[in-house]
């Protein structure tokens, strides 16, 4: 379960996505800031290993939620330079340790973008697993050594010093602070404490800028680099903000 | 002395502000790190790099060493061989005397709030839990993937009284009832091993070792050991010497406990004696500067392991932005994505053809090797372990999937 406090900000109120504790409640219905938060991750190991595609498909009905976030995104975290970056952990291990290049690739193909939740993600990979099996008689074990490792991840939210009181000040932070905080408000907040939407596109609609809302909710932020991505928000700030 | 801020330029300003942001979380605690011995080996060498860093940061941590004499070492060594899967007996007094050991050194030891034990020699230490309290994680610094069951069931009595327990490859993860969390080691970019050298120092050792480098030069650093299949190397050499013309380099330490070791020696020597190209150099300790050059001159550098811990060799090609090929083995997978960062082989042939790929498509090996950099920049150095070391401390107070601090 998710235990992320989700912020009070109401969309008719001109507040931010995310207000650290300490402001008090009449503060936060006059603000119009915008708080960058950060995140960091610690894997977790389970202990639960899969050889052949029976015992993956087990694995991803069984383990929590935070394990299937983990195998689909530890590649975007870890190789965040890389584009195109490697896939999700699933398709990595079908199409290298087991040799199923064409089960490989359908499993590549989940768009995550596409999903609102983590339950949604697992169900397409369970049905994906599901119905190869159905078909085949095959089921072929990887030798000792090249397991698949079920894992998980724990992601601690930080506050950063960055506050932007303006869009300017926003573009200009977009800049400055870290891909890990990027993340966070890209990925995490809509998929992981399933906002919705990500926190810049929030913001600015309370902000009244509905247009770059919608550029930025529009992006698909796992077909680019984070620097990439970095560089694609500053962009759309600089075409849109003063609309 | 090397500081905090001195990693800015390497890594960014934002992940050394970050490292400060999580360390605040952490004030008022204190971190006791103890392990077996002061100097030699992977875990004296981090720590020495680590705690004045930690400390830096504003997290009070300190250093505790164990004692023991030469009969407590033998029995040791036995579980170390043991958990990497050699077979060793126990006897029930060798193990009894393990436990003394500890007995006494818990007796004299006083404990901070966190305490931080490092691999199985000070494992017992928590035998005082019920009356002194604390928090406690036991890190697992060795390959666990294949256990001496006995001598596993003996330490599983112990462990499961930590909080966590830390592991440094999925592998080696094991069905415990108390939280396993991975964290890989990690090389420190200003080491004399890892920093920037001048073109000069890289062109006066390979002077120095009368290696041409007008032709291509694969080279592996590791210990001649049957374990790291220097004879593997020297074949898969020899199926590309009938294409292209190139140099080996097998560098590195000659001591070993392997009892095949001498013969594997004799045999590398055997094959460089017949063939001008092949370097094989024993190199002392102190060579972390020759070690550092000698892969930073070389076209592509292996590491053809056919059992490894983790294997930080790799990481310090990577990060020297070399196009490495190395086998799928231990540790070496999370390190490099085959054909994204490096590439991963299972065999001699496997090996030899990409050692010819690499050296024939340099633009390919390029892209390779500056993507293992920039993996490594993001995941195997020293910030990277701190950072996972502050979240390993306060993950002794927070549980939940999501922790908003």
């Amino acid at each position: 379960m998710l235990k992320y406090r989700k912020p009070l900000a109401g969309r008719n109120l001109h507040a931010t996505a995310f207000l650290p504790p300490s402001i008090s409640y009449n503060a936060r219905i006059t603000m119009t800031e915008f708080y960058f938060y950060t995140k960091l991750d610690q894997a977790l190991l389970l202990g639960r290993r899969a050889r052949n595609l029976s015992e993956l498909l087990a694995g991803v009905q069984a383990v929590p939620e935070s394990s299937i976030y983990y195998h689909t995104h530890r590649y975007l975290r870890q190789h965040h330079f890389l584009s195109p970056e490697p896939p999700n952990d699933f398709a990595f291990w079908i199409t290298q340790a087991l040799n199923e290049p064409t089960l490989g690739e359908r499993l590549s193909s989940v768009d995550i973008v596409q999903f609102h939740n983590l339950e949604q993600l697992r169900n397409s990979f369970v049905e994906i697993l599901q119905s190869h099996l159905e078909g085949t008689e095959r089921l072929p074990s990887v030798p000792l050594g090249q397991e698949f490792h079920f894992m998980a991840s724990r992601t601690y939210v930080i506050k950063t010093p960055h506050v932007a009181h303006s869009i300017e000040e926003f573009k200009d932070l977009l800049g400055h602070v870290s891909v890990n905080s990027l993340y966070f408000h890209i990925f995490e907040a809509k998929l992981r404490l399933e906002k919705g939407e990500n926190d810049f596109s929030q913001w600015l609609r309370d902000l009244g800028k509905p247009a770059l809302a919608d550029q930025i909710a529009r992006l698909d932020p796992y077909t680019h680099t984070l620097e990439g991505l970095r560089n694609k928000l500053i962009q759309l700030v600089e075409k849109y903000g003063k609309d | 002395m090397v500081r905090i801020e001195d990693y800015i330029p390497i890594v960014g300003q934002p992940v050394i502000e970050e490292l400060f942001l999580l360390s605040k979380h952490l004030e008022g605690r204190r971190i006791q790190n103890i392990n077996s011995t002061a100097v030699g080996g992977g875990v004296a060498e981090i720590l020495t790099r680590m705690i004045p860093l930690l400390n830096q940061l504003g997290v009070a941590a300190r250093w505790d060493v164990i004692k023991g004499d030469e009969k407590f070492f033998v029995v040791t060594k036995k579980f170390h061989n043991g958990l990497h899967g050699v077979p060793v007996t126990v006897s029930k007094e060798e193990y009894e005397w393990f436990l003394e050991v500890n007995r006494e050194n818990a007796a004299q030891l006083s404990f901070e709030d966190i305490v931080f034990v490092h691999d199985p020699q000070p494992v017992a230490l928590i035998e005082r839990r019920k009356e002194i309290g604390k928090n406690w994680i036991w890190r697992c610094h060795i390959d666990f993937s294949r256990p001496d069951k006995n001598i596993w069931r003996f330490l599983e009595d112990y462990i499961t009284q930590y909080d966590s327990a830390v592991f440094s490859s999925p592998s080696f993860a094991r069905s415990l009832p108390i939280p396993q969390i991975l964290i890989s080691p990690s090389i420190d970019p200003l080491s004399d091993k890892n920093k920037e050298l001048p073109n000069e120092t890289v062109d006066g050792v390979f002077e120095k070792f009368g290696i041409d480098r007008s032709r291509p030069i694969v080279t592996q650093i590791s210990r001649f050991d049957f374990l790291k299949d220097p004879i593997g190397v020297i074949k898969a050499y020899k199926l590309v010497k009938e294409h292209i013309d190139l140099q080996l380099v097998l560098a590195g330490g000659g001591a070993t406990d392997d009892p095949e070791g001498p013969v594997i020696m004799q045999q590398v020597q055997e094959e460089a004696s017949k063939d001008k190209d092949i370097f094989v150099l024993f190199l002392p300790p102190s060579s972390d500067i020759e070690i550092n050059a000698l892969q930073r001159g070389s076209t592509v550098v292996l590491q053809k392991s056919l059992k490894e811990g983790f294997g930080l060799t790799v990481s310090e090609a990577m990060w020297k932005a070399k196009p490495t090929i190395a086998s799928a083995v231990g540790g070496i997978p999370l390190q490099i994505a085959h054909k994204y960062s490096g590439i991963l082989t299972h065999s001699i042939e496997g090996t030899a053809y990409w050692i010819k790929q690499l050296i024939n498509e340099p633009e390919f090996a390029q892209r390779l090797g500056s993507n293992g950099k920039e993996h490594i920049k993001s995941n195997f150095l020293i910030t990277r372990h701190i950072k996972e070391y502050l979240l390993l401390f306060l993950s002794l107070f927070h549980r939940e999937d999501v922790v908003t601090l």
